[in-house]
């Protein structure tokens, strides 16, 4: 489903700042998988998601998204494909509009039309029923400005945001860092159950490592642009965080208490 | 009762610009400067055009001068990356000159003579009083407008406007093209703003190369007065509070003419002061809350002491 080739970024080429935000990254996604990254700070994982979203355009390498070649498209274009949840709640939502009127703009993504009520009757009834699923009374509240809702409920409204016109490929950036613990929970259920019953292509940003080993068929690791650990489903199981730290140590033979201290 | 009646109209008609300003400075959130220019842009074409003896054709004209003048300066913000307040100077600027050859180099053009659309009302409605029917024309174009603009911003592309002012990089993550939204929008905004110079025009059946100057006060104030009235809640009520807001502005300023307050000209400052204040509440009430807080706390730490 995705394909990313031999992809590179440096950032401020040519000048004493520049820095390789990503180096040589090869990634091959089938349709459903479901894989979470892990990585120190400033590994450049947001940067990967960044240039596949189209944020910018990669120095070396293709990125091929079912079958299209997307490398050099527009950011609004690829849009059309990928659902992206960040971290910070506020981002992904226009807070002055309505739930009803956020979810109708993102419900238009990949359809061309542009004049006719953006929310009607129909529309409506299927934004209720979508909300209702999650069990939140957001239902209730599709009148309610965004801007008025906790950091919480605005995830979930963005999840279905993104997902309510099926995307190829979904991005979660950290998308439960700044949740409560109870709230991080249930918005993690609500994504594997939505990513679950679409069999949703799903690239997952955390730095929760029991929660990266859990969730999902495939972990990866990324190191200063690289991608340093690939690790399957099957290992997975086997492995215990201690493993994971353990392997990741050996690969960069850096001190182990330094990454715990970064990672864990 | 022509002050009262007179100010009445002005306030319809120049509501419409102030839709165009609110459009841009509230729904858009983009400083736009090119008003003074679209403004007389619309206003010249619509003079000349009725001049030749096409009222409304003159209008129709207008409002495609503005869109034309907005999606110029949306381009050159956008695809050209030139910073909004820049783009919209620029636009302004080089209107001038071209303001200029519509009218044949003259600086101004009068319609004495020639039917307006006000006339040809008037001439419709012969048994009702003219000023009643200016002020029926007025209306009916406020009535219009405000009924086109809410459909559309009701509307796919008008939603993704209004998010666009709110979160742009959530409207391009919705598969939308932020700059074409950017675009579209400042062509609204000042085809609005033109409509409103190409109907003063031909009210005033009179053209003049200099009637934009400080008219993006007069909106900015118009707007913000109709906050006072109706806070920043909705779209439509945002419509609304626009007319309202222009004619209160048109009747305090008939009062403070009247009552020889201040001469004339100083009407511009007078404007330009009831903005600046208006748009510093925000700051003033922040900057006293803080001083309260923290006069009380010195007040708790002496009592501790
Ligand atoms: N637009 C940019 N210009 C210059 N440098 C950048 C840019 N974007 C990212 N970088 C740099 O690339 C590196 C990787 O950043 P990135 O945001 O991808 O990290 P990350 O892995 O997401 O980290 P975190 O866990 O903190 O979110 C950082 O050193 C960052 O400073
Ligand atoms: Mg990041």
């Amino acid at each position: 489903m995705l394909k990313i080739e031999n992809a590179s970024k440096v950032f401020a080429k040519g000048t004493p700042n520049a820095h390789t935000a990503l180096n040589k990254i090869n990634l091959t996604l089938a349709k459903g998988d479901f894989v979470t990254i892990l990585g120190s700070n400033g590994a450049g994982k947001s940067t990967l998601f960044n240039a596949v979203c189209g944020n910018f355009i990669l120095d070396e390498g293709r990125i091929i998204l079912d079958g299209r070649d997307m490398t050099f498209m527009s950011e609004h274009r690829r849009a059309r494909s990928i659902g992206r949840l960040f971290q910070d709640p506020m981002k992904g939502t226009a807070p002055n509009l309505t739930i009803e009127e956020n979810l109708a703009l993102s419900y238009s993504r990949g359809h061309h039309k542009y004049f006719g009520p953006a929310v009607g009757k129909k529309e409506r009834q299927l934004f209720r029923e979508r909300l209702a699923s999650f069990d939140m009374g957001l239902e209730d509240r599709m009148q309610t400005k965004m801007g008025l809702l906790s950091g919480g409920q605005r995830q979930v409204v963005t999840l279905l945001m993104s997902t309510i016109v099926l995307p190829k490929l979904l991005l979660l950036d950290e998308h439960t860092a700044a949740l409560d613990p109870a709230t991080a929970e249930k918005v993690m259920n609500i994504t594997e159950k939505i990513v679950r019953d679409n069999n949703l292509t799903t690239l997952m940003i955390t730095h929760n490592m029991s929660s990266a080993m859990i969730t999902g068929n495939r972990t990866i690791m990324l190191d200063s642009g690289e991608i340093i650990l690939d690790i399957s489903k099957e290992e997975r199981e086997k492995m215990t965080v201690d493993d994971l730290l353990k392997k990741y140590s050996e690969k960069k033979q850096k001190q182990f208490d330094n990454d715990r201290m970064l990672l864990g | 009762m022509t002050l009262l009646l007179g100010s009445l109209q002005l306030g319809l008609l120049y509501g419409i610009m102030v839709l165009g300003i609110y459009i841009s400075f509230r729904i858009l959130n983009i400083p736009d400067l090119t008003t003074e220019g679209s403004f007389t842009f619309g206003l010249v074409i619509s003079a000349l055009i009725a001049s030749k003896g096409h009222p409304f054709l003159g209008i129709l004209l207008a409002v495609a001068a503005g869109a034309a003048a907005g999606i110029i300066t949306g381009f050159l913000q956008t695809k050209c990356k030139i910073h909004p307040v820049v783009a919209g100077i620029l636009t302004m600027s080089g209107l001038y000159s071209i303001n200029l050859l519509v009218m044949g180099g003259s600086s101004n053009l009068t319609l004495l003579g020639s039917d307006t659309v006000f006339s040809v009302f008037e001439g419709m409605l012969s048994s009702v009083d003219k000023e009643i029917v200016r002020i029926i024309v007025a209306i009916a174009v406020a009535v219009i407008t405000v009924v086109i603009l809410f459909v559309f911003f009701k509307s796919h592309l008008g939603l993704a406007i209004r998010a666009t002012g709110d979160n742009a990089e959530m409207v391009s993550a919705s598969s939308i093209n932020v700059d074409g939204m950017k675009i579209t929008a400042l062509g609204i905004s000042n085809a609005l703003i033109a409509l409103c110079g190409g109907l003063i025009t031909q009210y005033q059946s009179f053209a003049d190369i200099n009637s934009g100057v400080g008219i993006l006060v007069v909106g900015l104030a118009s707007v913000i007065i109709g906050e006072l009235f109706f806070g920043r809640r909705s779209v439509v009520l945002g419509f609304i509070s626009c007319f309202v807001g222009s004619i209160v502005y048109r009747y305090i300023i008939a009062i403070a003419i009247k009552s020889e307050w201040f001469p004339a000209y100083m009407l511009k400052f007078v404007s330009a002061v009831i903005v600046a204040v208006a748009l510093a509440v925000p700051a003033i009430k922040s900057a006293l809350k803080v001083l309260s807080i923290r006069q009380s706390s010195m007040k708790g730490g002496s009592k501790n002491a």
